[in-house]
């Protein structure tokens, strides 16, 4: 059998600290995408012990999160899927398929702002929305993980372009505000 | 432009993929005519006024939706799911 080397996409990049905001590669752990088959998503949130979020929303559990991730879609991170959902869903394991970022502080939804056509206002997007939209000319997964602190995920291909694109926001940021 | 996708509420222009007329969720019959396919597959009206349109939100939830709006005004009325406005369309 080949072994591969199992390798970090955004290995040497460091956390980027600025006046009101803080830029780190977040691990998501294991990531399981879910698409339950027709009329099953009650019997997939009763598998795995939890409501399946409603459009928009994603909730975290302990060590696990899940988020709605598109039409009739959740993605389960934090933690494998240990429950068995044959004949309940189509299952994939995507933990290699995606990088993730976290921005932290005040100024957050200000860098956002520059990235993203989302409305990241609270009354918009509170804590614990999720949305699927576009991060510069990525597709982009957002989560808001608290008042100041947002989780942004992108392919794993385009983890040079969106750390690129999140650091220069960030500076950009910072420099208007005085940093 | 900003369209009201019925799963995501309202979201900007550049998230969604343009298909063009909803009567593309008309399909005529496999034995219909060679007009009514001609019809159906190259001949488009161009109002200047309102229309239907389909959409895909291609860099949002995913769903494909029918957008009806002004063409003149750039008014967007509302959207349904593609899938309702089949099923609708088929109850007649
Ligand atoms: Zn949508």
């Amino acid at each position: 059998m080949i072994d591969l080397d199992l390798t970090d996409p955004l290995a040497g990049v460091s956390p980027l600290q600025a006046p009101g905001v803080t830029l780190m590669v977040a691990g998501l752990g294991p990531l399981t995408l879910i698409l339950p088959f027709r009329g099953k998503e009650d019997a997939v949130g009763a598998a795995l012990g939890a409501e399946l979020p409603a459009p928009g929303r994603s909730v975290q559990d302990g060590d696990r999160r899940i988020t709605w991730f598109g039409k009739e879609a959740w993605l389960v991170s934090g933690a494998a899927v240990e429950a068995d959902l044959s004949g309940l869903a189509a299952v994939t394991d995507q933990s290699d398929g995606w990088v993730a970022a976290t921005l932290d502080g005040p100024a957050a939804r200000e860098v956002l702002a520059r990235l993203t056509p989302l409305d990241l206002r609270p009354t918009a997007f509170p804590v614990g929305a999720a949305a699927r939209s576009e991060l510069g000319h990525m597709p982009a997964a957002f989560i808001r993980t608290g008042e100041d602190r947002f989780a942004v995920m992108t392919f794993r291909s385009m983890a040079g372009t969106f750390w690129h694109e999140l650091a220069d926001a960030v500076r950009g940021v910072a420099a208007r505000r005085g940093g | 432009m900003r369209l009201p996708c019925p799963i995501c509420g309202e979201r900007d222009r550049r998230e969604f993929y343009y298909k063009g007329h909803a009567l593309a969720l008309n399909r005529p019959d496999p034995d219909a005519d060679d007009a009514e396919w001609d019809d159906y597959v190259h001949l488009r009206d161009n109002p200047a006024g309102r229309t239907r349109d389909l959409w895909y939100h291609s860099a949002g939830c995913g769903a494909w939706i029918v957008v009806d709006r002004d063409t003149v005004t750039h008014e967007v009325f509302g959207a349904t799911l593609a899938e309702d406005a089949e099923a609708r369309d088929a109850a007649g």
